[in-house]
Protein backbone atom coordinates (compact mmCIF):
# COMPACT_ATOMS: atom_id res chain seq x y z
CA UNK A 1 0.00 0.00 0.00
CA UNK A 2 1.38 3.41 -0.83
CA UNK A 3 1.16 6.22 1.72
CA UNK A 4 -1.92 8.39 1.99
CA UNK A 5 -3.37 11.16 4.08
CA UNK A 6 -6.42 10.07 6.06
CA UNK A 7 -9.26 12.44 6.81
CA UNK A 8 -12.55 11.76 8.54
CA UNK A 9 -15.10 14.00 6.80
CA UNK A 10 -17.75 15.59 8.99
CA UNK A 11 -20.24 16.65 6.31
CA UNK A 12 -21.24 15.65 2.79
CA UNK A 13 -20.22 19.11 1.50
CA UNK A 14 -16.79 18.79 3.11
CA UNK A 15 -16.26 15.30 1.69
CA UNK A 16 -17.20 16.38 -1.84
CA UNK A 17 -15.07 19.55 -1.61
CA UNK A 18 -11.97 17.66 -0.47
CA UNK A 19 -12.47 15.13 -3.26
CA UNK A 20 -12.82 17.87 -5.87
CA UNK A 21 -9.65 19.66 -4.79
CA UNK A 22 -7.41 16.70 -4.07
CA UNK A 23 -5.80 14.66 -6.80
CA UNK A 24 -5.90 10.90 -6.40
CA UNK A 25 -8.37 10.99 -3.53
CA UNK A 26 -10.87 8.24 -2.75
CA UNK A 27 -13.87 8.01 -0.48
CA UNK A 28 -13.68 5.10 1.92
CA UNK A 29 -16.79 3.57 3.50
CA UNK A 30 -16.68 -0.13 4.45
CA UNK A 31 -13.28 -0.54 2.84
CA UNK A 32 -13.80 -4.22 2.03
CA UNK A 33 -12.91 -3.81 -1.64
CA UNK A 34 -10.83 -0.62 -1.67
CA UNK A 35 -8.34 -1.73 1.00
CA UNK A 36 -7.92 -5.06 -0.73
CA UNK A 37 -7.06 -3.23 -3.97
CA UNK A 38 -4.80 -0.76 -2.17
CA UNK A 39 -2.75 -3.60 -0.67
CA UNK A 40 -2.12 -4.87 -4.20
CA UNK A 41 -1.50 -1.33 -5.47
CA UNK A 42 -4.27 -1.71 -8.00
CA UNK A 43 -5.75 1.36 -6.32
CA UNK A 44 -3.21 3.97 -5.24
CA UNK A 45 -5.04 6.90 -3.65
CA UNK A 46 -2.85 9.43 -1.83
CA UNK A 47 -5.79 10.86 0.11
CA UNK A 48 -8.52 8.82 1.82
CA UNK A 49 -11.73 10.57 2.80
CA UNK A 50 -13.56 8.53 5.43
CA UNK A 51 -17.30 9.08 4.91
CA UNK A 52 -18.54 6.87 7.75
CA UNK A 53 -19.52 9.79 10.00
CA UNK A 54 -21.80 11.62 7.56
CA UNK A 55 -25.07 10.30 8.99
CA UNK A 56 -25.95 8.57 5.71
CA UNK A 57 -26.93 5.36 7.48
CA UNK A 58 -30.72 5.71 7.66
CA UNK A 59 -33.49 3.85 5.85
CA UNK A 60 -36.57 6.05 5.54
CA UNK A 61 -39.91 5.86 3.67
CA UNK A 62 -40.26 8.47 0.92
CA UNK A 63 -43.33 10.68 0.51
CA UNK A 64 -44.49 8.73 -2.55
CA UNK A 65 -44.45 5.34 -0.86
CA UNK A 66 -40.90 4.32 -1.75
CA UNK A 67 -37.81 3.86 0.35
CA UNK A 68 -34.70 6.00 0.73
CA UNK A 69 -31.62 3.96 1.63
CA UNK A 70 -28.68 5.97 2.96
CA UNK A 71 -25.44 5.33 1.11
CA UNK A 72 -23.73 4.14 4.29
CA UNK A 73 -26.38 1.60 5.33
CA UNK A 74 -24.51 -1.66 5.87
CA UNK A 75 -25.49 -4.62 3.71
CA UNK A 76 -26.58 -6.57 6.82
CA UNK A 77 -28.88 -3.78 8.00
CA UNK A 78 -30.41 -3.31 4.56
CA UNK A 79 -31.08 -7.04 4.16
CA UNK A 80 -32.61 -7.20 7.64
CA UNK A 81 -34.77 -4.09 7.34
CA UNK A 82 -38.41 -4.99 7.92
CA UNK A 83 -39.76 -2.96 4.97
CA UNK A 84 -37.12 -4.34 2.60
CA UNK A 85 -37.85 -7.92 3.66
CA UNK A 86 -41.59 -7.40 3.17
CA UNK A 87 -41.83 -5.17 0.09
CA UNK A 88 -38.48 -5.52 -1.70
CA UNK A 89 -37.61 -9.14 -0.89
CA UNK A 90 -35.51 -9.53 -4.04
CA UNK A 91 -33.12 -6.95 -2.53
CA UNK A 92 -32.87 -8.79 0.80
CA UNK A 93 -32.31 -12.06 -1.00
CA UNK A 94 -29.62 -10.63 -3.27
CA UNK A 95 -27.74 -9.08 -0.34
CA UNK A 96 -27.88 -12.28 1.67
CA UNK A 97 -26.54 -14.26 -1.29
CA UNK A 98 -23.45 -12.03 -1.42
CA UNK A 99 -20.13 -12.23 0.43
CA UNK A 100 -19.91 -13.46 4.04
CA UNK A 101 -21.62 -12.21 7.19
CA UNK A 102 -18.44 -10.39 8.24
CA UNK A 103 -18.22 -8.56 4.93
CA UNK A 104 -21.94 -7.72 4.90
CA UNK A 105 -21.48 -6.15 8.34
CA UNK A 106 -18.81 -3.84 6.89
CA UNK A 107 -19.89 -3.25 3.31
CA UNK A 108 -22.12 -0.29 2.50
CA UNK A 109 -24.85 0.36 -0.05
CA UNK A 110 -22.88 2.82 -2.17
CA UNK A 111 -19.65 0.88 -1.80
CA UNK A 112 -21.40 -2.23 -3.04
CA UNK A 113 -22.57 -0.35 -6.15
CA UNK A 114 -19.10 1.01 -6.86
CA UNK A 115 -17.06 -2.10 -6.09
CA UNK A 116 -14.62 -3.15 -8.78
CA UNK A 117 -14.66 -6.31 -10.86
CA UNK A 118 -13.15 -9.52 -9.50
CA UNK A 119 -11.51 -10.37 -12.83
CA UNK A 120 -8.29 -12.10 -11.70
CA UNK A 121 -6.24 -10.20 -14.29
CA UNK A 122 -7.44 -6.87 -12.90
CA UNK A 123 -5.99 -7.95 -9.55
CA UNK A 124 -2.74 -9.32 -10.95
CA UNK A 125 -0.45 -6.34 -11.48
CA UNK A 126 1.94 -8.51 -13.49
CA UNK A 127 -0.63 -8.97 -16.26
CA UNK A 128 -1.92 -6.54 -18.88
CA UNK A 129 -5.37 -5.15 -18.07
CA UNK A 130 -7.09 -2.27 -19.86
CA UNK A 131 -9.15 -1.53 -16.79
CA UNK A 132 -6.09 -1.17 -14.54
CA UNK A 133 -3.63 0.17 -17.13
CA UNK A 134 -5.57 1.66 -20.06
CA UNK A 135 -4.08 0.51 -23.37
CA UNK A 136 -2.09 -2.39 -21.91
CA UNK A 137 -4.40 -5.07 -23.33
CA UNK A 138 -6.88 -7.60 -21.96
CA UNK A 139 -5.49 -10.81 -20.50
CA UNK A 140 -8.93 -12.35 -20.04
CA UNK A 141 -9.64 -12.39 -23.77
CA UNK A 142 -7.84 -15.55 -24.80
CA UNK A 143 -7.03 -16.24 -21.16
CA UNK A 144 -8.93 -17.96 -18.36
CA UNK A 145 -12.41 -16.51 -18.76
CA UNK A 146 -14.88 -18.85 -17.09
CA UNK A 147 -16.22 -16.07 -14.83
CA UNK A 148 -16.37 -13.41 -17.50
CA UNK A 149 -19.03 -11.44 -19.32
CA UNK A 150 -21.05 -12.66 -22.30
CA UNK A 151 -23.09 -9.58 -23.19
CA UNK A 152 -22.11 -5.95 -23.65
CA UNK A 153 -18.47 -6.97 -23.96
CA UNK A 154 -15.82 -5.22 -26.05
CA UNK A 155 -12.43 -6.03 -27.50
CA UNK A 156 -10.92 -4.14 -24.56
CA UNK A 157 -12.61 -5.85 -21.63
CA UNK A 158 -14.86 -8.78 -20.72
CA UNK A 159 -15.00 -8.16 -16.96
CA UNK A 160 -18.24 -8.48 -15.01
CA UNK A 161 -19.72 -6.29 -12.31
CA UNK A 162 -19.64 -8.56 -9.25
CA UNK A 163 -22.51 -7.12 -7.18
CA UNK A 164 -25.61 -9.15 -6.32
CA UNK A 165 -27.30 -6.15 -4.69
CA UNK A 166 -27.04 -4.05 -7.85
CA UNK A 167 -28.81 -6.72 -9.93
CA UNK A 168 -31.81 -6.60 -7.62
CA UNK A 169 -31.79 -2.79 -7.55
CA UNK A 170 -31.87 -2.81 -11.34
CA UNK A 171 -34.98 -4.98 -11.33
CA UNK A 172 -36.51 -2.64 -8.72
CA UNK A 173 -35.83 0.44 -10.91
CA UNK A 174 -33.81 2.14 -8.18
CA UNK A 175 -32.31 5.59 -8.60
CA UNK A 176 -29.07 6.86 -7.12
CA UNK A 177 -28.96 10.23 -5.37
CA UNK A 178 -25.67 12.11 -5.39
CA UNK A 179 -24.01 15.35 -4.32
CA UNK A 180 -21.56 16.94 -6.74
CA UNK A 181 -18.45 18.83 -5.61
CA UNK A 182 -20.20 22.16 -6.32
CA UNK A 183 -22.89 21.16 -3.83
CA UNK A 184 -25.65 20.45 -6.37
CA UNK A 185 -27.57 17.20 -6.15
CA UNK A 186 -28.88 14.91 -8.87
CA UNK A 187 -30.50 11.52 -9.26
CA UNK A 188 -29.29 8.88 -11.69
CA UNK A 189 -31.40 5.86 -12.70
CA UNK A 190 -29.42 2.76 -11.77
CA UNK A 191 -29.57 1.69 -15.42
CA UNK A 192 -27.39 4.71 -16.22
CA UNK A 193 -24.97 4.51 -13.28
CA UNK A 194 -22.72 1.78 -14.66
CA UNK A 195 -21.15 1.88 -18.10
CA UNK A 196 -20.33 -0.81 -20.62
CA UNK A 197 -16.58 -1.26 -21.13
CA UNK A 198 -16.30 -0.07 -24.76
CA UNK A 199 -12.73 1.12 -25.26
CA UNK A 200 -12.64 2.82 -21.84
CA UNK A 201 -13.13 -0.05 -19.38
CA UNK A 202 -11.29 1.96 -16.70
CA UNK A 203 -14.28 4.34 -16.56
CA UNK A 204 -16.92 2.22 -14.87
CA UNK A 205 -19.64 4.65 -13.91
CA UNK A 206 -21.12 8.01 -14.85
CA UNK A 207 -20.26 9.84 -11.63
CA UNK A 208 -18.07 12.94 -11.88
CA UNK A 209 -14.79 13.21 -10.00
CA UNK A 210 -15.66 13.87 -6.38
CA UNK A 211 -19.37 13.15 -6.84
CA UNK A 212 -20.63 11.32 -3.77
CA UNK A 213 -23.55 8.89 -3.65
CA UNK A 214 -25.75 9.87 -0.70
CA UNK A 215 -28.67 7.46 -1.11
CA UNK A 216 -30.41 4.87 -3.23
CA UNK A 217 -34.13 5.47 -3.76
CA UNK A 218 -36.51 2.58 -4.33
CA UNK A 219 -39.84 3.44 -5.96
CA UNK A 220 -43.16 2.35 -4.50
CA UNK A 221 -43.32 -1.46 -4.13
CA UNK A 222 -44.67 -3.25 -7.21
CA UNK A 223 -45.82 -6.42 -5.43
CA UNK A 224 -45.37 -9.75 -7.18
CA UNK A 225 -43.20 -12.68 -6.27
CA UNK A 226 -39.59 -11.71 -5.62
CA UNK A 227 -36.85 -14.22 -6.40
CA UNK A 228 -33.07 -13.94 -6.47
CA UNK A 229 -31.37 -17.09 -7.70
CA UNK A 230 -27.60 -17.21 -7.63
CA UNK A 231 -25.63 -20.01 -9.29
CA UNK A 232 -22.08 -20.38 -8.03
CA UNK A 233 -19.29 -22.89 -7.55
CA UNK A 234 -20.05 -23.42 -3.87
CA UNK A 235 -23.23 -23.03 -1.85
CA UNK A 236 -22.12 -19.98 0.10
CA UNK A 237 -19.56 -17.18 -0.01
CA UNK A 238 -18.70 -17.20 -3.71
CA UNK A 239 -19.25 -14.79 -6.56
CA UNK A 240 -21.97 -15.65 -9.03
CA UNK A 241 -21.34 -17.55 -12.21
CA UNK A 242 -24.71 -16.12 -13.13
CA UNK A 243 -27.63 -14.84 -11.08
CA UNK A 244 -31.23 -14.00 -11.86
CA UNK A 245 -33.30 -11.36 -10.09
CA UNK A 246 -36.97 -11.56 -10.93
CA UNK A 247 -40.27 -10.03 -9.93
CA UNK A 248 -43.14 -12.05 -11.35
CA UNK A 249 -46.77 -10.91 -11.16
CA UNK A 250 -49.79 -13.18 -10.82
CA UNK A 251 -50.70 -12.66 -14.50
CA UNK A 252 -47.31 -13.96 -15.64
CA UNK A 253 -45.83 -10.58 -16.52
CA UNK A 254 -42.79 -9.33 -14.72
CA UNK A 255 -39.21 -8.13 -14.73
CA UNK A 256 -35.89 -9.92 -14.86
CA UNK A 257 -32.27 -8.82 -14.50
CA UNK A 258 -29.22 -11.02 -14.81
CA UNK A 259 -25.93 -10.88 -12.94
CA UNK A 260 -22.51 -12.33 -13.71
CA UNK A 261 -22.94 -11.78 -17.44
CA UNK A 262 -22.00 -8.15 -18.06
CA UNK A 263 -20.01 -5.10 -17.01
CA UNK A 264 -23.20 -3.76 -15.42
CA UNK A 265 -26.46 -5.15 -14.04
CA UNK A 266 -28.04 -6.60 -17.18
CA UNK A 267 -31.70 -6.03 -17.95
CA UNK A 268 -33.45 -5.83 -21.32
CA UNK A 269 -36.91 -4.38 -20.71
CA UNK A 270 -38.22 -5.17 -24.23
CA UNK A 271 -37.43 -8.84 -23.71
CA UNK A 272 -39.68 -8.95 -20.65
CA UNK A 273 -42.73 -8.85 -22.95
CA UNK A 274 -41.84 -12.47 -23.69
CA UNK A 275 -41.92 -13.59 -20.08
CA UNK A 276 -45.24 -15.42 -20.51
CA UNK A 277 -43.70 -17.38 -23.43
CA UNK A 278 -41.21 -19.04 -21.13
CA UNK A 279 -37.51 -19.12 -20.41
CA UNK A 280 -36.24 -19.85 -23.91
CA UNK A 281 -37.99 -16.91 -25.54
CA UNK A 282 -37.20 -14.60 -22.64
CA UNK A 283 -33.51 -15.56 -22.53
CA UNK A 284 -33.17 -15.17 -26.31
CA UNK A 285 -34.11 -11.52 -25.86
CA UNK A 286 -32.12 -10.91 -22.67
CA UNK A 287 -28.93 -12.41 -24.08
CA UNK A 288 -29.34 -11.30 -27.70
CA UNK A 289 -25.96 -10.78 -29.41
CA UNK A 290 -24.13 -12.68 -26.68
CA UNK A 291 -20.41 -13.01 -27.39
CA UNK A 292 -18.91 -15.86 -25.44
CA UNK A 293 -15.49 -17.43 -25.01
CA UNK A 294 -14.94 -21.22 -25.00
CA UNK A 295 -14.61 -20.93 -21.19
CA UNK A 296 -17.86 -19.09 -20.51
CA UNK A 297 -20.18 -20.23 -23.34
CA UNK A 298 -21.98 -22.41 -20.78
CA UNK A 299 -23.44 -19.27 -19.22
CA UNK A 300 -26.01 -18.84 -22.02
CA UNK A 301 -27.69 -22.16 -21.25
CA UNK A 302 -27.18 -21.64 -17.52
CA UNK A 303 -29.08 -18.34 -17.68
CA UNK A 304 -31.90 -19.94 -19.69
CA UNK A 305 -32.27 -22.84 -17.26
CA UNK A 306 -32.02 -20.61 -14.20
CA UNK A 307 -34.68 -18.28 -15.59
CA UNK A 308 -36.78 -21.38 -16.30
CA UNK A 309 -36.38 -22.54 -12.74
CA UNK A 310 -37.22 -19.09 -11.39
CA UNK A 311 -40.37 -18.81 -13.53
CA UNK A 312 -41.42 -22.25 -12.32
CA UNK A 313 -40.88 -21.28 -8.70
CA UNK A 314 -42.98 -18.14 -9.25
CA UNK A 315 -45.91 -20.26 -10.44
CA UNK A 316 -46.03 -22.38 -7.31
CA UNK B 1 5.93 -4.22 27.19
CA UNK B 2 9.19 -4.85 25.40
CA UNK B 3 9.99 -5.66 21.80
CA UNK B 4 7.51 -8.07 20.24
CA UNK B 5 9.51 -11.06 19.10
CA UNK B 6 7.48 -14.17 18.37
CA UNK B 7 9.49 -17.34 18.36
CA UNK B 8 8.00 -18.74 15.13
CA UNK B 9 9.13 -15.70 13.13
CA UNK B 10 12.61 -15.97 14.59
CA UNK B 11 12.64 -19.63 13.64
CA UNK B 12 11.69 -18.89 10.03
CA UNK B 13 14.33 -16.16 9.77
CA UNK B 14 17.00 -18.46 11.16
CA UNK B 15 15.97 -21.27 8.83
CA UNK B 16 16.14 -18.98 5.81
CA UNK B 17 19.64 -17.85 6.67
CA UNK B 18 21.02 -21.31 7.35
CA UNK B 19 19.41 -22.83 4.25
CA UNK B 20 21.60 -20.58 2.16
CA UNK B 21 22.01 -20.00 -1.54
CA UNK B 22 19.46 -22.40 -3.00
CA UNK B 23 16.52 -20.53 -1.47
CA UNK B 24 17.86 -17.13 -2.51
CA UNK B 25 18.13 -18.31 -6.11
CA UNK B 26 14.59 -19.66 -6.01
CA UNK B 27 13.21 -16.38 -4.69
CA UNK B 28 14.86 -14.26 -7.38
CA UNK B 29 12.13 -14.50 -10.08
CA UNK B 30 9.50 -13.53 -7.53
CA UNK B 31 11.49 -10.50 -6.47
CA UNK B 32 11.79 -9.48 -10.11
CA UNK B 33 8.06 -9.84 -10.66
CA UNK B 34 7.35 -7.64 -7.67
CA UNK B 35 9.46 -4.84 -9.13
CA UNK B 36 6.64 -3.91 -11.53
CA UNK B 37 4.71 -2.56 -8.53
CA UNK B 38 4.83 1.19 -8.25
CA UNK B 39 7.64 2.39 -6.02
CA UNK B 40 6.76 3.51 -2.54
CA UNK B 41 6.12 7.20 -2.23
CA UNK B 42 9.32 9.06 -1.46
CA UNK B 43 7.75 10.81 1.48
CA UNK B 44 6.02 8.62 4.01
CA UNK B 45 2.71 9.93 5.36
CA UNK B 46 2.71 11.47 8.80
CA UNK B 47 1.84 9.09 11.60
CA UNK B 48 -1.41 9.70 13.39
CA UNK B 49 -2.27 9.49 17.03
CA UNK B 50 -5.32 7.32 17.67
CA UNK B 51 -7.20 5.94 20.63
CA UNK B 52 -8.34 2.33 20.25
CA UNK B 53 -10.79 0.78 22.70
CA UNK B 54 -10.08 -2.94 22.81
CA UNK B 55 -11.58 -5.43 25.25
CA UNK B 56 -12.63 -2.55 27.50
CA UNK B 57 -9.16 -0.92 27.68
CA UNK B 58 -8.09 2.22 25.89
CA UNK B 59 -4.80 2.35 24.01
CA UNK B 60 -3.24 5.53 22.66
CA UNK B 61 -0.92 4.70 19.77
CA UNK B 62 0.96 6.56 17.03
CA UNK B 63 0.49 4.66 13.78
CA UNK B 64 0.98 4.88 10.06
CA UNK B 65 -2.54 5.41 8.66
CA UNK B 66 -1.99 2.38 6.41
CA UNK B 67 -2.09 0.05 9.43
CA UNK B 68 -5.04 -2.32 9.30
CA UNK B 69 -6.95 -2.97 12.50
CA UNK B 70 -5.53 -6.50 12.35
CA UNK B 71 -1.91 -5.31 12.27
CA UNK B 72 -2.55 -2.73 14.98
CA UNK B 73 -4.00 -5.42 17.26
CA UNK B 74 -1.18 -7.87 16.64
CA UNK B 75 1.90 -5.74 16.15
CA UNK B 76 1.14 -2.73 18.34
CA UNK B 77 -1.13 -4.02 21.10
CA UNK B 78 0.45 -7.51 21.06
CA UNK B 79 -2.98 -9.11 21.00
CA UNK B 80 -1.82 -11.99 18.83
CA UNK B 81 -4.90 -14.14 19.40
CA UNK B 82 -6.40 -12.57 16.27
CA UNK B 83 -4.76 -14.31 13.34
CA UNK B 84 -3.63 -13.13 9.91
CA UNK B 85 -4.61 -15.77 7.38
CA UNK B 86 -5.15 -14.40 3.88
CA UNK B 87 -5.09 -10.66 4.69
CA UNK B 88 -7.76 -10.13 2.03
CA UNK B 89 -11.03 -10.87 3.77
CA UNK B 90 -11.48 -14.36 2.41
CA UNK B 91 -10.57 -16.67 5.28
CA UNK B 92 -12.10 -15.10 8.40
CA UNK B 93 -9.11 -15.88 10.67
CA UNK B 94 -8.91 -12.18 11.62
CA UNK B 95 -12.56 -11.91 12.66
CA UNK B 96 -13.11 -9.57 15.61
CA UNK B 97 -16.27 -8.04 17.03
CA UNK B 98 -16.76 -4.28 16.63
CA UNK B 99 -19.77 -2.69 18.34
CA UNK B 100 -21.32 -6.15 18.58
CA UNK B 101 -20.82 -6.98 14.90
CA UNK B 102 -18.23 -9.42 13.56
CA UNK B 103 -15.93 -8.01 10.90
CA UNK B 104 -12.69 -9.00 9.18
CA UNK B 105 -10.05 -6.85 10.85
CA UNK B 106 -7.74 -7.10 7.81
CA UNK B 107 -10.17 -5.07 5.69
CA UNK B 108 -10.48 -2.02 7.89
CA UNK B 109 -7.93 0.56 8.93
CA UNK B 110 -7.15 1.07 12.60
CA UNK B 111 -7.76 4.82 12.16
CA UNK B 112 -11.30 4.05 10.98
CA UNK B 113 -12.05 2.20 14.21
CA UNK B 114 -11.34 5.04 16.62
CA UNK B 115 -14.36 5.50 18.88
CA UNK B 116 -15.61 1.95 18.41
CA UNK B 117 -15.71 -0.95 20.87
CA UNK B 118 -13.44 -3.73 19.66
CA UNK B 119 -13.57 -7.22 21.14
CA UNK B 120 -10.93 -9.82 20.30
CA UNK B 121 -10.63 -13.44 21.38
CA UNK B 122 -8.61 -12.21 24.40
CA UNK B 123 -11.65 -10.18 25.48
CA UNK B 124 -14.11 -13.05 25.22
CA UNK B 125 -12.49 -15.23 27.84
CA UNK B 126 -9.26 -16.19 29.58
CA UNK B 127 -7.67 -19.61 30.18
CA UNK B 128 -9.08 -19.61 33.70
CA UNK B 129 -12.42 -18.08 32.76
CA UNK B 130 -13.38 -19.39 29.34
CA UNK B 131 -16.24 -18.04 27.29
CA UNK B 132 -18.95 -20.67 26.81
CA UNK B 133 -18.04 -20.88 23.13
CA UNK B 134 -14.35 -21.43 23.92
CA UNK B 135 -15.23 -24.21 26.35
CA UNK B 136 -17.54 -25.81 23.78
CA UNK B 137 -14.81 -25.74 21.11
CA UNK B 138 -12.48 -27.57 23.50
CA UNK B 139 -15.15 -30.09 24.48
CA UNK B 140 -16.09 -30.88 20.88
CA UNK B 141 -12.55 -30.67 19.50
CA UNK B 142 -13.56 -27.85 17.17
CA UNK B 143 -10.11 -27.42 15.67
CA UNK B 144 -7.00 -29.23 14.59
CA UNK B 145 -4.12 -26.79 14.02
CA UNK B 146 -6.00 -24.02 15.82
CA UNK B 147 -5.06 -21.17 13.50
CA UNK B 148 -8.61 -20.33 12.42
CA UNK B 149 -10.04 -20.95 15.90
CA UNK B 150 -9.97 -17.42 17.39
CA UNK B 151 -11.76 -16.15 14.26
CA UNK B 152 -14.20 -19.05 14.34
CA UNK B 153 -15.05 -18.38 17.98
CA UNK B 154 -15.46 -14.60 17.60
CA UNK B 155 -17.57 -15.24 14.51
CA UNK B 156 -19.71 -17.89 16.22
CA UNK B 157 -20.42 -15.70 19.24
CA UNK B 158 -21.51 -12.75 17.09
CA UNK B 159 -23.38 -15.07 14.72
CA UNK B 160 -25.68 -16.33 17.48
CA UNK B 161 -26.38 -12.70 18.41
CA UNK B 162 -27.28 -11.97 14.79
CA UNK B 163 -29.87 -14.76 14.80
CA UNK B 164 -31.24 -13.50 18.13
CA UNK B 165 -31.50 -10.01 16.60
CA UNK B 166 -33.63 -11.45 13.79
CA UNK B 167 -31.14 -10.89 10.98
CA UNK B 168 -32.04 -13.29 8.14
CA UNK B 169 -29.59 -15.37 6.10
CA UNK B 170 -29.42 -16.89 2.63
CA UNK B 171 -31.05 -20.09 3.93
CA UNK B 172 -33.82 -18.43 5.95
CA UNK B 173 -36.98 -19.78 4.30
CA UNK B 174 -39.40 -17.04 5.28
CA UNK B 175 -37.97 -13.53 5.36
CA UNK B 176 -40.93 -12.27 7.34
CA UNK B 177 -40.45 -14.66 10.25
CA UNK B 178 -37.67 -14.68 12.81
CA UNK B 179 -34.76 -16.89 11.75
CA UNK B 180 -34.36 -20.06 13.78
CA UNK B 181 -31.40 -21.59 15.58
CA UNK B 182 -30.74 -24.53 13.28
CA UNK B 183 -27.61 -26.24 12.02
CA UNK B 184 -28.47 -25.21 8.48
CA UNK B 185 -28.50 -21.58 9.59
CA UNK B 186 -25.21 -21.99 11.50
CA UNK B 187 -23.47 -23.52 8.51
CA UNK B 188 -24.54 -20.79 6.09
CA UNK B 189 -23.74 -18.01 8.55
CA UNK B 190 -20.28 -19.40 9.33
CA UNK B 191 -19.23 -19.62 5.66
CA UNK B 192 -16.92 -16.63 6.10
CA UNK B 193 -14.64 -18.67 8.34
CA UNK B 194 -12.54 -21.21 6.51
CA UNK B 195 -10.97 -24.17 8.36
CA UNK B 196 -8.40 -25.90 6.20
CA UNK B 197 -8.07 -28.75 8.69
CA UNK B 198 -11.77 -29.40 8.06
CA UNK B 199 -13.00 -29.34 11.65
CA UNK B 200 -16.36 -28.03 10.47
CA UNK B 201 -18.55 -30.78 11.91
CA UNK B 202 -16.99 -30.38 15.36
CA UNK B 203 -17.23 -26.59 15.15
CA UNK B 204 -20.90 -26.99 14.34
CA UNK B 205 -21.41 -29.25 17.35
CA UNK B 206 -19.74 -26.68 19.61
CA UNK B 207 -21.95 -23.91 18.27
CA UNK B 208 -25.07 -26.05 18.54
CA UNK B 209 -24.30 -26.80 22.18
CA UNK B 210 -23.91 -23.13 23.07
CA UNK B 211 -27.09 -22.33 21.15
CA UNK B 212 -28.93 -25.12 22.95
CA UNK B 213 -29.73 -26.95 19.70
CA UNK B 214 -29.63 -30.74 19.35
CA UNK B 215 -27.35 -31.97 16.57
Amino acid sequence: MIGFTYKRATSVAEAAAIAAHTNDSKFIAGGTNLLDLMKLQVETPTYLIDINDLGLDKIQPTTDGGLRIGALVRNTDLAANEIVRRDYAVLSRALLAGASAQLRNQATTSGNLLQRTRCPYFYDTNMPCNKREPGSGCSAIGGYSRQHAIVGVSDSCIATHPSDMAISMRVLDATVETVRPNGSTRTIPIAELHRLPGNTPHIEHTLETGELITAVILPKPVGGIHIYRKVRDRASYAFALISVAAIVQRDGTGRVAVGGVAHKPWRVEEAERNMHRGAKALTAGVLANARTTPDNAFKVLLVERTIGSVLNEAKV
Amino acid sequence: MTEFNPSRRKFIQTTAVTSGVAIVAKLAPEAEAKSVLKPQQATQPAKVNILLRVNGSEHQIMIDPRTTLLDALRERLYLTGTKKGCDQGQCGACTVIVDGRRITSCLTLAVMQEGHDITTIEGLGTPTNLHLMQAAFIKHDGYQCGFCTPGQICSAVAMLDEIKAGIPSHVTTNLNKRPEMTNIEFRERMSGNICRCGAYSNIQEAIAEVAGVRT
